[in-house]
This record gives C-alpha cells, structure tokens and sequence, in this order.
C-alpha cells in the first residue's frame, strides 16, 4: 500500500460502512441513477399529460404557443447545453487534480443557470404583464383569448417550466455547493463522487429542458 | 510501479477521464443540433404534420449524446444502464396506453 501513496499523494475517501474505493463509488452513482428514474418519470408524467391535452384541444394549444417567444427558449437552450458542458469538464480536471481550472468550470456553470434563470424571469413577468396567468387565473378578456380554456395551455406551461426552473436553482445551490468543497480541496483524483452525482443531476435537467423547449416554444 | 500499483490496490479507483476534446465535440454537436431545431422550425408550414416528429427526432439524438458523454452511460455499469432503461421503459409504457385511449375514444351523445 505504500507505493499507491507514492503514486497517489491523496488517499482514497472510503467510508467505514464500504469495503473499499470502488464499491462506495459504484453504490453512490447507482443511488443517484436510481433517484434519475424517479426524476424521468416525474418529467414524464407531465410531458404525457401534456401530449393527452394537445390531442383533445390541438387548437388553442396552438393559440397558447403563439403567445411564447422561441428566440427566449432558443437562448435558454444555448446557455443551458453550455452549463452542462462546463460541469461534464470539471469532473475531468478534479480526477486530473487541476483543482483550480475544476473551480473556474463549476463557477461558469452556476453562472449559467443564473443566466437561464434570469431569461425566465423576463418571460414570466411579460406573460404576467399580459394577463397569461395559469388555469382559471388566465385573463381571458384581457389576452382576448379565442378560447375559454385558453389557462389549461399556461397552466401546463407554468407547471412545466415552473418546476424545471425550481430543479435548475436547486442544482444552482448543489454547484455552489460543490464549489466551495472544490476550493476547500475536499476533492481530488480518489475523491470525485459528489461532482460526479450532482453532474448526473444537472444533466437530467438539461436533458429535460432539451425535450421542454420543441414542445412548449416549437410544436403549437 | 504503475504496473504494480493497478494490479494490487482495490482501494485506488482508476477512473475514465473523457478526454477534452470529447467534450467539445460532443458540445459542437448539440449546440449544432439546437441551431438545426430553430432551422426546422422556420420551415413548418411546409413540413406540415412532420413538423413536430422532426423536432421531437432531434430532440431525442441530443438526449442521446448527453446520456452517453456528458451522464458516462458510454463508459457506466450494465447496473446503472439497467436503472435508466426501466424509467425510460415505464415513460413509454404510460404513453402507449395514453395513446391507445386516447386514439379509440367514441363520442356518444346520450339519447336522454
């Protein structure tokens, strides 16, 4: 075991309930897919949800996308494809021990997400300026709405992007997280699980919002 | 010593560094993609009744690329690629039926 202190200046992080390194990194990332399935199936409850209603009532769903800005959802698209790539870099430069250049990574996708979070900002208080409320909230006289349930469309937009938007802060405050561990130099080339699973969730929020965008901003 | 050292040591993870320009082509080619959407969209009225498969087609390969580079499921455990094939399994098992009844529906006016 002295060599791999040699070879390795930090030691692996192993946790007395795990037998060694490996197992406690393969029971972690395993924890974290099986919470992604759960997140998969949340997402796509709502998207088949969505896709029964757009079949019942393709008209004024249609009315419902033509009050949303595409550029808005296309530049969200840009910035969010752009955090994941930054986060996907930073596991990189820990395993590599290129702490410093990890933090600057983590810094700039934290960033991002306050960029998209700022974007979504601006199209929720327009759409509220507009009187597009949710459900039975909707303005119906103020939008001039062709159609009376014109709130289900903005309901399922509200819900949809809602919730994506409260998974994008919450990643925001696990980078963070991350962040001040990474500059703390709590990771290193034997220790990354933590970077490795918050990864894995930024992505899915990605992935969602991959899907989120043609649906909402495209396909009316 | 490098030798010595992968043979004997269970508690040194050697981990899958995906190299850099893995990343970067990976993010060329979703950023790429994206563009590819908008551009199809500008088309719509032509495509018709594609208009939203394409879409949804593309959306699907960019799923892909970010599941396999970005997510590791390129390089993960069978284990872990089991684990999202099964919620990727029962989203579409809950689509199908929603399809079926939704595409069987009969539209009866009661006679009373």
């Amino acid at each position: 075991m002295s060599t791999d202190n040699i070879t390795h200046p930090h030691a692996a992080h192993v946790s007395h309930h795990f037998k060694d390194a490996n197992q406690e990194y393969d029971a972690g990332k395993q924890g974290i897919w099986l919470f992604m399935v759960t997140e998969i199936l949340m997402f796509g409850a709502v998207l088949v949800g969505y896709g029964i209603f757009h079949a019942i009532y393709p008209e004024m769903f249609a009315e419902g996308a033509s009050h949303l800005d595409w550029k808005m959802g296309f530049v969200n698209t840009l910035v969010l494809i752009f955090s994941s790539f930054t986060m996907a870099i930073s596991i990189s430069l820990v395993q590599q021990n290129k702490t410093k250049q990890a933090a600057i990574a983590l810094a700039t996708t934290v960033l991002c997400g306050a960029i998209f979070m700022c974007i979504k900002y601006f199209e929720y208080s327009h759409k509220f300026h507009l009187g597009l409320y949710p459900g039975h909230f909707l303005d119906v006289a103020k939008v001039g709405a062709q159609h009376a349930n014109l709130g289900m469309y903005f309901g399922f937009y509200f819900a949809m992007t809602g919730l994506h938007g409260l998974h994008v802060l919450i990643g925001m405050g696990l980078i963070t997280w991350l962040l001040i561990r990474t500059i703390r130099g709590d990771f290193h080339s034997q220790y990354w699980i933590p970077i490795e699973g918050v990864g894995i969730f930024w992505h899915i929020v990605d992935l969602i919002w991959i899907f989120l965008f043609p649906l909402l901003y495209l396909v009316g | 010593m490098a030798n010595h050292n992968s043979n004997n040591a269970a508690n040194v993870l050697h981990p899958h560094i995906t190299p850099m320009s893995t990343y970067l082509k990976v993010a060329g080619v979703l950023f790429a993609l994206t563009f590819l959407t908008v551009i199809a969209h500008q088309f719509h009225v032509q495509l018709g009744a594609f208009a939203g498969p394409i879409a949804f087609l593309i959306a699907a390969v960019k799923a892909a690329f970010v599941l396999m580079y970005f997510m590791h499921l390129k390089d993960d455990t069978n284990m872990n690629r089991m684990i999202f094939s099964t919620g990727f399994f029962f989203l579409i098992v809950l689509l199908l039926f929603s399809v079926v009844d939704i595409a069987t529906r009969v539209t009866e006016v009661s006679p009373l």
